[in-house]
């Protein structure tokens, strides 16, 4: 018999290669689909995620625009309009404020100001968050200012499967959907299913069941709250995490389920604490779930400063897994004292 | 003096919960004025005194569930006697009304709080909650368990952040009265009373229907003249003008306004239109707008519109949900032709709407398009034959050719 080594079921590769893999996807499945930004073509992308995409389709497909989030912003709406499948690139969320009005005014908008007639089935690639020293113009967390705006849809993939399979999702929405890829992620690697492909955009998901006490996060948070979590159980605390995953509608149907049952709950945002997502996940808790909580919420948040650029000073600006860890014993009441 | 009694809201309804009182022992009431809250079946109602008067002494207190017809309270008619000083004053409730879900009927005995020991700060990472004074902490999920429980949380001591009283604490105390059936859904339970009143009024009131096509040329093109030199905030619906037509058409035909009690038919001289309201999340409620033949269309107009907000938002009076003569169901909004209603006990009939849909009309031998409504009217046999009924959906009809007469 010959020797047939069978067809592996998984990939071992990045969150940058996922993030690839899923942009060439959708070019491969749809000739309305194309890339655009700024470096995205030559360059390969500010984060290496377009490297090689130029090469493969051409500058048809893989544009390079100037630095003017405004105007490619706004060229990527009207295409959505004229009835392709635009991607997107902002290299961060920090500069996306240059297009916010595109975004705010015109993409959220056109749907409801047309009476239904137009909709803008376009998706906003942007980096988030920090961790790797890019300092204060470079490393903020504003999907919460974006999640406030209705007409948007806002997602956060924070794990391989997600980075690779929201983008086509959200591709075949009808209307704009931003997604969130956190900085921190990019070189994570991963086991990721060979066949791995679409995924919901509407459900977030547990992450690590447990009893205790409900964690809830997103994005770059994700790992750092399953790590505390994991030294939470060391001390026989059983912590829940649950992924929000979409942060534009909020699924507070899982997370309400889930502090129904363990009744105390902690929310890790690596957004500014004040007028934040934490904050409307606790104000809805507190409307949702007010008489199941048998503790106060507790948060935690980046301080509010502006992203520092010496490594300890981010590092101690930013949720780590021992701050996490202290609020969630702080919230049950054990240990930490 | 005289008993203030827990009202009966509908054919449906057996017993009420109080909520919460409004007034207090002592204080003067007018007819009218909304004394209290009750839940009930169809969401919390607040009821009203039908007597000028004081507040002598207050019997049911907020948490529990009395049968229609138990007195909730005295009131003291106006120069009357005032009740015996002993008599009185029945206790402000010991837990404020939204913790109360099941208050115990037994007083808590006055023992010192073991709580009042400062909970140590112990190098806090936050700062501590701020405690209000006078209020035991305790946390949302110990206080409705205790409640459920009968747990006296004075008599614990708290483990949780701050020294608070946790769902751990409660569960491990020794319990008192025994817990209480926990509340039914309250949509379930307003699905059950629907279909009970329901099933009765079709098993035992004999339907009859007519219906006609009304061309509604003449009152859509006057309401858009009227709503044209209106603000925008005092425009007109359609709905407005088909409920002051029902209403005007009630002073043709008596019969259909009323009541069918006693195996005689009670005509009713105010025309008070029940009028099917939509809750979100499921469920209707019919409660009346009262006097529709009196009020102009402003009146109407603004009267609607505070109905559904204030059914929606769950605050009805109780007046408003037992004073309707007559019912009318209006689905023209979801797009259906037309409604053969089901009568809602013991009134004797219902006007349906559909929509208001452009169609071919026959005019003098000339086929127009014109704006026409169908229209229906489910009546009680017993009470109303089909000639009446015809005369009256006629004279509804009559009323919407002349619509600046409304």
């Amino acid at each position: 018999m010959p020797d047939v080594a069978p067809a592996p079921t998984t990939v071992r590769m990045t969150y940058r290669d996922a993030a690839r893999a899923a942009i060439r996807d959708a070019l491969q499945r749809d000739p309305r689909v194309f890339l655009m930004g700024e470096d995205v073509g030559r360059y390969g992308g500010a984060y290496a995620v377009s490297k090689g995409l130029l090469a493969e389709f051409g500058p048809e497909r893989i544009r390079d625009t100037p630095l003017s989030e405004s105007t490619f912003v706004g060229a990527g709406i009207g295409a959505a309009l004229g009835g392709m499948r635009p991607i997107v690139e902002v290299m961060t969320v920090n500069f996306s404020l240059l297009a916010l009005d595109q975004i705010v005014n015109n993409a959220a908008t056109i749907r409801h100001m047309s009476g239904g007639q137009f909709s803008v089935p376009l998706v906003i690639r942007m980096v988030t968050g920090a961790g790797r020293q890019l300092a204060a113009q470079h490393a903020h967390s504003l999907e919460g200012w974006y999640a406030h705006v209705p007409g948007l849809r806002i997602v956060a993939p924070a794990t391989l499967e997600d980075v690779r399979g929201m983008l086509w999702t959200a591709l075949e929405d009808p209307d704009p959907v931003l997604i969130f890829e956190h900085q921190a992620l990019y070189n994570m690697e991963g086991d990721l299913a060979a066949d791995a492909g679409p995924v919901d955009i509407d459900r977030a998901i547990v992450r690590r069941r447990g009893d205790d006490v409900t964690l809830v996060t997103y994005g770059g948070s994700l790992f750092k709250s399953l790590q505390a979590a994991e030294l939470a159980m060391a001390q026989g605390l059983s912590v829940e995490v649950i992924d929000l995953r979409t942060l534009r509608l909020l699924d507070m149907d899982t997370v309400v389920a889930s502090v129904r049952r363990t009744h105390h709950a902690v929310i890790v945002d690596e957004g500014w604490r004040s007028g934040s997502l934490s904050a409307e996940i606790t104000t809805r808790l507190v409307e949702q779930a007010f008489y199941d909580l048998d503790a106060p919420v507790a948060r935690v948040c980046t301080e509010e400063v502006p992203i520092p650029y010496p490594k300890h000073l981010e590092d101690a600006a930013v949720p780590q897994p021992a701050s996490i860890l202290a609020a969630l014993q702080r919230t049950t009441a054990r240990g930490g004292r | 003096m005289s008993d203030f009694r827990m009202p009966s809201l509908g054919a449906d309804m057996e017993a009420g919960t109080l909520i919460k009182w409004l007034k207090q022992p002592g204080d003067t009431v007018k007819r009218g004025d909304i004394v209290a809250e009750v839940d009930t079946d169809k969401g919390a109602i607040e009821i009203e005194v039908f007597e000028d008067g004081v507040l002598d002494a207050i019997v049911v207190e907020p948490g529990e569930k009395v049968p229609v017809g138990r007195t909730l309270a005295r009131i003291r008619s106006a120069g009357g006697p005032a009740a015996e000083p002993g008599g009185t004053p029945a206790p402000a409730p010991a837990t404020p009304p939204a913790a109360a879900e099941a208050v115990s009927p037994a007083a808590a005995p006055s023992i010192p709080r073991v709580t009042e020991a400062t909970p140590a700060v112990t190098g806090a990472v936050a700062a501590p909650m701020p405690r209000p004074s006078a209020r035991v902490a305790a946390s949302p999920a110990a206080r409705r368990r205790a409640g459920e429980l009968g747990v006296d949380l004075q008599l614990l001591k708290g483990s949780g952040p701050g020294g608070a009283i946790t769902l751990a604490d409660v569960e491990g105390a020794p319990t008192g009265a025994p817990a209480p059936a926990v509340a039914p859904d309250r949509r379930q339970t307003m699905r059950r009373a629907i279909a009970a009143a329901m099933a009765k009024s079709k098993r035992e009131i004999p339907h009859a229907y007519v219906t006609t096509t009304i061309d509604m040329s003449r009152t859509m093109d006057w309401l858009r003249a009227e709503n044209q030199r209106r603000s925008i905030e005092d425009r007109l619906l359609p709905a407005a003008l088909l409920l002051k037509a029902v209403a005007s058409a009630v002073s043709d035909v008596p019969d259909v306004n009323g009541f069918w009690t006693e195996e005689q038919l009670q005509p009713s001289a105010p025309v008070h239109i029940g009028t099917a309201i939509v809750l979100r999340g499921g469920g209707l409620i019919a409660p009346a707008l009262h006097d529709v033949d009196q009020r102009d269309l402003s009146a109407v107009m603004r009267g609607l519109s505070d109905l559904v907000a204030r059914a929606r938002a769950g605050a009805l009076r109780g007046s408003e949900l037992t004073d309707a003569t007559i019912t009318v169901t209006n689905l023209g909004d979801l797009g259906v032709e037309g409604v053969l209603g089901i009568i809602y006990p013991p009134q004797v009939a219902i006007v349906g709407f559909g929509r208001i849909v452009d169609r071919p009309w026959v005019i003098e031998g000339r086929i127009e398009a014109r704006p026409v409504l169908s229209a229906s009217l489910s009546f009680d046999h017993r009470a109303v034959d089909g000639h009446r009924a015809g005369l009256f959906l006629a004279a509804v009809d009559r009323r919407l050719q002349s619509p600046e007469t409304l």
